[in-house]
């Protein structure tokens, strides 16, 4: 047990130490938060810029919003001809001409155009369509003959609000606000999925250099003259385990930090819970990806995210030191070897998107309860919150399976170390597990 | 009393036999060859004493008590083929090393620092392996294999790849080690390494033990009663007479004023001094031919009796 120890203490701590890994641990949390900022950030920006624009009403239906709390700002022309507008716009302090031309009441898909040496943001281009659909409807609804007084009371605005459903123990239903979004949850679920695939890949391969060098360097000799083969290959599994697992949390750590700083500097808070507006504000989309993003369920989220990491970790991890150990120097000749251990996690990932487009489909059930492709496939589901008896069966088989696979490949690494110069099979190592000492 | 007692050892790996009903006995404090050649099954032995595998028959006693997972403590192994962690430090690997051979973090301390200066390499010690030439990571692989002070030292060719100077150092430290009471099995196939430093030795071939004993008794049980004599002067060309005058006496070289003859072990070697003495030349000297354990082991490998040597080639002479 002592051994053991030393074992896991060893391999935890040259990798730790390593320049590489700190640099990783540290920058990796500021580039997901740059990737996740930098974008509201220069919409924020950007948007706040004033900007005046020319509508060229041949239509004659269109009024200047009265209540602009947008940055755009609108001026109604109608008696110029649009190609001498092209020519002066800018003369005239705008930013772009909105063209409406001529339409009947009748119309149902009405085309205008913009014309700018400049560019619409995708919101700006969303505000304006909404500002001339509104238009183009009043005008509809006073030529059906409707008075001008009765246009607010007719309109309606929506807000679509989720409450979910459960049933308490007392036979209570209870109604929770769900703040969750679909969209979000996709979001989360790639980034979870991913984020399992790529580090089990990782530490897996880390696992399995670390046991050919081993092997190829003749230490493993030496080693198992004073510890058994097994305790060599679990203490390198639980070592590289803590690293992963550290490294990990210094992420989350830093990640929800940072988040919270962005956060308060972008001034997004004001908007958090409240629903999306009817009529946005343009920077208010992307704005409101980030609250929600802040505002999930990451207390939830985090632990099973590293359970089903750990989990994944234990099996793929044992896989790729049984496959390092039946190696030769050559990694090339080897390659077959190496893609059975990942073949089952790139399925996974090939799996990933129809999941999530279906995340409680019969598919994603099945692939988050078989023990190979849960760790990658759950993490992926969590954010749509499957049902709990789905989540402990899979961790149940999950921890069942990573205890058979750190068993089985003990059993082939034993022999796989001792072994020189000779090019393993499957069929070979397959007969390592039942070979005696 | 003896320390590792090998009773009908038997090694199986798929069809091939490894270790074919093995027994011998290393007493304590000897020094202890186990020779034979490559693929003849000594390394397959040398994991079964270190417990690395298992044997599939037959039994081992350590010290009296039968082999088991609590011995490897008390063994020190250096394999043929060494290997350190080189990004490690050569501090940090020593007590690594010494750590899981079950040495406490005081005693690493100070065995640390007793080799340290022994070797006059303290400063070292922050340096990593992989910046050592290889002279210095064989002494480290040394010092790894012995931190704990090993009842038990089995070398691997322990000398392969060392300069003289430290294949020197490192003889006077096994010799140093054995003094101090410690048993060493050494394999090796450098012959002339096995006759200085060997007491005893076991002579593998095809997993079968084909000659086990004390070095000078082998050497006895396969000698040939050759001698060799010595005159002040180079011999005239007519001598030795042919047949020679001596009943059971042959004449099988001759160099300078140096002869090689063959007596029949039924009699007695004062007759032959006799008649050189009677014969009026001056004898400077008359030495019995001993076999070199290398003819011995070739003879025994290949199965047949191999020319015997130049009566001036430096192996020969005992």
């Amino acid at each position: 047990m002592n051994k053991l120890w030393l074992i896991i203490e060893r391999e935890y701590m040259t990798r730790v130490k390593k320049k590489s890994f700190i640099l990783t641990t540290l920058l990796s949390p500021l580039v997901f938060v740059a990737i996740m900022t930098v974008p509201v950030l220069l919409a924020t920006l950007s948007e706040r810029e004033e900007k005046s624009i020319a509508i060229l009403d041949a239509s004659g239906t269109i009024r200047p919003p009265a209540d602009s709390n947008s940055h755009l700002h609108f001026t109604v022309i109608r008696d110029q001809h649009l190609d001498v507008l092209k020519m002066t716009y800018r003369d005239g302090g705008f930013e772009g001409i909105l063209y409406v031309p001529p339409f009947p009441d009748t119309v149902r898909n009405l085309r205008v155009q913009y014309f700018s040496d400049g560019e619409l943001s995708l919101s700006e281009a969303d505000y304006m369509e909404g500002l001339v659909r509104n238009q183009a409807e009043d005008f509809k609804i006073l030529a059906a003959g409707y008075q001008e007084a009765e246009l607010a009371r007719l309109k309606v605005r929506v807000d679509l609000e989720q409450k979910e459903l459960t049933l308490a123990e007392s036979g209570e239903l209870l109604e929770t606000d769900k703040r969750n979004s679909a969209q979000v949850a996709t979001v989360i679920g790639f980034a979870a999925g991913f984020i399992v695939y790529i580090i089990l890949l990782f530490y897996g391969t880390m696992i399995m250099r670390s046991v050919m060098e081993e092997k190829t360097n003749r230490i493993v000799e030496v080693m198992i003259s004073s510890v058994r083969p097994f305790q060599l290959m679990l203490g390198k599994i639980i070592g590289v385990s803590g690293v992963g697992l550290t490294q990990m949390l210094i992420w989350v750590a830093l990640t929800l930090a940072l988040t919270t700083l962005a956060g308060t500097f972008l001034g997004v808070e004001a908007a958090t819970g409240g629903p999306m507006s009817a009529d946005p504000a343009p920077a208010d989309q992307s704005a409101a990806l980030f609250t929600m993003l802040t505002g999930q369920e990451w207390d939830y989220i985090i632990p099973l995210f590293l359970l089903y990491f750990l989990g994944g970790y234990f099996i793929y991890a044992s896989l790729f030191a049984a496959v390092g150990s039946a190696m030769g120097d050559d990694l090339g000749e080897s390659q077959s070897l190496t893609m059975v251990a990942m073949a089952p996690i790139i399925l996974s990932i090939v799996m990933l998107g129809p999941v999530i487009e279906d995340p409680n489909g019969t598919l994603a059930v099945w692939f988050s309860i078989v023990p190979l492709s849960a760790p990658v496939i759950m993490p992926a589901r969590l954010a749509f919150e499957p049902p709990l008896w789905e989540i402990l069966l899979s961790l149940g088989l999950l921890s069942a399976s990573s205890l058979f696979f750190i068993w089985l490949s003990g059993r082939i690494y034993r022999v796989g170390i001792l072994l020189y110069g000779k090019k393993a099979n499957l069929k070979e190592m397959s007969r390592w597990i039942f070979t005696k000492d | 009393m003896s320390l590792l007692h090998l009773d009908n050892i038997v090694k199986r790996y798929d069809a091939h036999l490894a270790v074919d009903h093995v027994s011998f006995d290393i007493p304590k404090g000897v020094i202890f060859g186990m020779l034979g050649p490559n693929g003849a099954g000594k390394t397959s032995l040398i994991r079964i004493i270190t417990t690395i595998t298992k044997a599939d028959a037959g039994t081992i006693r350590f010290d009296g008590e039968p082999l088991d997972s609590r011995h490897p403590e008390q063994i020190g192994y250096m394999p043929e083929e060494r290997g350190l962690y080189k990004k490690m430090k050569v501090g940090e690997q020593l007590r690594y090393l010494a750590r899981l051979k079950g040495l406490s973090a005081e005693t690493t301390r100070k065995e640390l620092r007793y080799w340290f200066d022994r070797f006059a390499i303290r400063d070292w010690s922050g340096k990593k392996i992989e910046e050592l030439s290889k002279g210095m990571q064989q002494k480290i692989q040394f010092i790894a294999t012995v931190i704990h002070r090993p009842k038990l030292l089995i070398l691997d060719e322990p000398f392969s790849g060392l300069d003289p100077i430290n294949a020197r150092l490192i003889q006077d430290e096994i010799m140093q080690l054995n003094r101090e009471g410690t048993t060493i099995i050494f394999s090796t196939h450098r012959m002339e390494q096995v006759e200085e430093m060997c007491e005893q030795i076991v002579l593998i071939n095809k997993g079968r033990n084909i000659l086990y004993g004390k070095v000078a008794d082998i050497r006895q049980q396969f000698k040939e009663n050759l001698f060799r004599i010595s005159f002040a002067e180079a011999l005239p060309a007519e001598w030795p007479l042919e047949p020679f005058p001596l009943p059971g006496v042959t004449v099988r070289a001759k160099d300078g004023p140096t002869l090689l003859v063959q007596v029949d072990p039924a009699r007695d070697t004062n007759g032959l001094l006799q008649h050189f003495i009677n014969s009026g030349r001056t004898i400077r000297s008359f030495q019995e031919i001993l076999p070199a354990i290398n003819d011995i082991f070739i003879r025994q490998v290949t199965g047949e009796a191999q020319p015997v040597s130049n009566p001036n080639q430096p192996s020969i002479s005992a």
